[in-house]
């Protein structure tokens, strides 16, 4: 065959056109997380997990809605923690490349600063991480823990244990505040008496507590005097801390507890912000024996956990996308929250027959939308958050938790403050 | 030739206010054939792109004209947009997620009725006045000591930069009742105009637009005035100005405390377009962002920084969504470059080109022989 660039063109023409009848029906998703910037080195790991959960929804076929079949197609945009610039993009991924779903967001502010644009354009988001709750928007999905799927399970844990001072610790942002307020009002309930409740307290002008717990700003590295209260807090033997310490401050946290002689077996401190992902970039050794509480560990001994780790290790040998890192990785309960919502959006789909948000939204407030991860079985409730198994873990010199407690099928429920004032002012 | 390239500099400033006023605004809203048609989409982003002018010439007229690298200004930026946002917040009403009648954050954190000082900002007006007194009061505090005490280059960028940051961990705290890390966002309303409708968003761009022509037209006639003068004298010799008999430290606090006013109203326009104001928009690296674009767009004349800003940010929208992985190896090479190749920016480039064409000519007439016209006598051995 002679070679001239005519032949090339008509082998190149027939390449892509057997190439657009293999994708002609795909549907664009978006991937909106940070890939630079401070939050990249958390919300890489969930690029990653939603890449290799739809390579394994395409290869299994993709997704079945009204008689055809159609294949993810990622449109992935880097929010590059910038709040304004995640709103740029949201509206971006919904007005322009017109995504049928998002998966996204790491903090609680950029999921706000994304919130009005989602609802404008009647989107469809799936938000993965641990959340303060206090938000139900007719636009987003909340695979993420609630406050009840996470801290108050690990005070239940506490109480068991026989923990009667619970010392409250966080960085100051709404997170920790508010989860902070939540864990104040539960312990009240619980009849732990206020003076048991460490951190301090900040009360409005008619003396009601808004405020409980001791706050440090974010990056804050100078624990040495908080440390010195909380040894003096813990010197009865029967308290704990309960820690919404976010990111690297956790290091001289922990350090300065272990040099302070704060063994976990006197004082444990539970830590709602450092998952296996955090473990490896922190010094395990010092964290050892402390406890750690989420709705997923990679420690889980189960056949659907141990199949969803090979095929997430095979996956990362294969792919060749650039920016995904292949050794040492961890798996954690974000990545497999957000894992869990592609699989969530995918049987609601299939169960409307349709992309249309309206029609997938209904199906998936039905209550019948349930999926069976690594972590568990997870059902989608009415109220946008999922009924999901909850795990209390004890860290590992080796960034692993080994589990010490299942709690099975827990309701994830938003707004827990009102509850609880309700059920406080009742006990009065 | 002044006088043609005054007048060739008049024609374009007015071909591009055109162009942004009411040329892209009829583009959106004009039933046109698609390829004609310029997205609200676009308009929003366009919107916001022309508050970073905006703050970007209040950098350059403080750097490329004065001589003073502020890294402050994304300070004042804030500020402004703070002001705006309390305004905003307060326009919600009972439509947030507790439908309470105080914003949201502060339900949150447990209060029940509004802080005092939050009160006046259901007020437009006040809002907007305090947009302008805010900013102004701290930048003729600070000014007044920095430039007293004769504080100048580097370190006057450092105490700038320190000024930016000591704000930014003050409005992260929760207890400033201003919203801690997550700020102020889900706006819905600006006097009375449903925020997220098209209509109020090109009239916002609108309204960026014009603000921005004024401020260039107005920053440009400053620079020709007498005024002017003097400031560029600092700039080039603050010595020999001093010497002259003019109290350097008034000229330059006056340029300071109208670059801070510039640069908050570029953030009261900025908040409603974008929908969010939080404390890292006060972070420094957002200073020197704004410098950056200077640089790149020209520093030293008032076109440069809107090329410059609109030229950076165009470029990050589009790569982050092209290249969401390699973009910031693109943008870093692309700041190398302009600093090494093109130090003028791309105001520059037309210069350098001409000058790059003169020297060309200049080897060509270099290695042709000289014409002496004197014929070579053969006769000679």
């Amino acid at each position: 065959m002679k070679f001239s660039p005519c032949n090339l063109l008509g082998a190149a023409a027939a390449a892509m056109l057997t190439f657009a009848t293999a994708t002609a029906e795909s549907v664009k998703v978006g991937i909106l997380h940070s890939l630079s910037g401070t939050m990249a080195i958390s919300e890489t790991s969930l690029r990653d997990t939603l890449l290799f959960a739809f390579d394994e929804i395409n290869a299994a076929g993709g997704i079945k809605a009204g008689g055809k079949t159609y294949t993810i197609e990622p449109v992935i945009v880097d929010g590059a923690s910038n709040w304004p610039l995640f709103a740029e993009k949201a509206k971006q991924l919904l007005e322009q490349d017109k995504v049928a779903v998002t998966f996204g967001c790491w903090t609680s502010v950029s999921r706000k600063s994304v919130l009005p644009v989602f609802e404008k354009n009647n989107g469809l988001l799936f938000y993965p991480v641990q959340y303060e709750g206090e938000e139900l928007s007719k636009n987003i999905f909340y695979t993420a823990e609630a406050v009840n799927q996470q801290a108050t399970p690990a005070v239940d844990y506490l109480l068991k244990m026989g923990k009667k001072k619970f010392y409250l610790i966080g960085t100051d942002y709404v997170y920790p505040q508010t989860t902070n307020l939540i864990l104040y009002k539960y312990l009240l309930l619980h009849g732990i008496p206020a003076e048991n409740i460490g951190g301090g307290f900040r009360k409005d002008a008619d003396g009601k507590v808004i405020s409980a717990g001791k706050y440090t700003p974010f990056s804050h590295t100078d624990y040495q005097q908080i440390v010195a209260e909380i040894k003096q807090f813990a010197a009865s033997g029967d308290a704990c801390v309960l820690n919404t310490v976010n990111g690297d401050s956790n290091v001289p946290l922990f350090k300065e507890i272990a040099a302070a002689g704060l063994s976990a077996a006197d004082c444990p401190v539970v830590s709602f912000s450092l998952a296996e992902d955090e473990l490896r970039a922190l010094p395990t050794k010092d964290l050892v024996g402390e406890l750690g509480c989420w709705t997923y560990f990679m420690s889980i001994n189960t056949p659907e956990n141990k199949a969803y780790l090979g095929r997430w290790d095979a996956w990362l040998k294969t792919q060749s996308y650039p920016g995904v890192v292949k050794e040492k990785r961890a798996m954690d309960s974000p990545m497999v929250l957000s894992y869990n919502g592609v699989y969530l959006w995918k049987a609601a789909v299939e169960k409307a027959g349709t992309f249309d948000v309206d029609s997938v939204r209904t199906a998936l407030e039905s209550g019948t939308i349930t999926f069976k991860g690594p972590g568990g079985k997870t059902t989608m409730q009415k109220n946008h958050h999922t009924i999901k198994n909850v795990y209390i873990g004890e860290t590992k010199a080796n960034g692993q938790f080994k589990i010490l407690k299942e709690f099975k099928d827990v309701a994830g429920e938003p707004f827990i403050l009102k509850s609880l004032d309700e059920k406080l002012a009742a006990k009065k | 030739m002044r006088t043609d390239s005054k007048r060739l500099e008049t024609w374009l400033t007015l071909a591009g206010g055109f162009l942004l006023i009411v040329l892209l605004p009829a583009l959106n809203v004009l039933p046109l054939p698609e390829f004609l048609k310029v997205s609200d989409f676009t308009i929003n982003l366009y919107g916001k792109y022309l508050c970073y002018a905006i703050l970007a010439i209040s950098v350059d007229v403080l750097w490329g004209y004065t001589g003073l690298l502020s890294l402050g200004q994304a300070l004042f930026f804030t500020l402004g947009g703070y002001m705006m946002g309390m305004y905003l917040m307060r326009m919600i009403g009972t439509l947030g997620q507790y439908h309470q009648p105080i914003p949201d954050f502060l339900v949150f954190l447990g209060w029940s009725k509004l802080p005092p000082f939050w009160q006046p900002f259901d007020s437009f007006a006040f809002a907007m006045l305090m947009a302008l007194v805010l900013p102004g009061a701290l930048a003729t505090l600070f000014g007044f000591l920095a430039f007293r005490s004769r504080i100048r280059g580097v370190y006057f960028s450092i105490l700038t930069q320190a000024l930016t940051y000591g704000a930014c961990l003050l409005f992260f705290r929760n207890s400033l009742l201003m919203g801690g890390n997550n700020g102020f966002t889900d706006f819905k309303f600006i006097l009375g105009h449903d925020l997220r409708s098209a209509g109020t968003q090109r009239g916002l761009y609108i309204a960026t637009a014009i603000t921005l022509m004024l401020v260039l037209v107005g920053c440009r006639w400053l620079s020709r005035t007498k005024f002017g003068l003097v400031q560029q004298a600092i700039r080039d010799s603050e010595n020999r100005v001093l010497f002259s008999g003019y109290a350097a430290a008034h000229y330059k606090l006056f340029v300071f405390v109208l670059c801070a006013l510039v640069a908050s109203i570029g953030g009261v326009l900025y908040v409603p377009q974008v929908g969010i104001i939080n404390p890292s928009e006060m972070g420094t690296e957002k200073s020197l962002e704004a410098v950056v674009w200077v640089a790149v767009g020209g520093r030293g004349t008032l076109v440069g920084p809107i090329l410059g800003a609109f030229g950076v940010n165009a470029l990050k929208s589009w790569a982050t969504r092209a290249y969401p992985d390699l973009w910031l190896i693109f943008l870093g090479v692309m700041f190398v470059l302009v600093t090494v190749f093109m130090p003028r920016g791309l105001v520059g480039i037309p210069d350098q080109l001409r000058e790059l064409a003169a020297r060309f000519q200049k080897r060509k007439t270099d290695a042709e022989p000289p014409v002496t016209g004197i014929e070579p006598d053969k006769s000679l051995p």
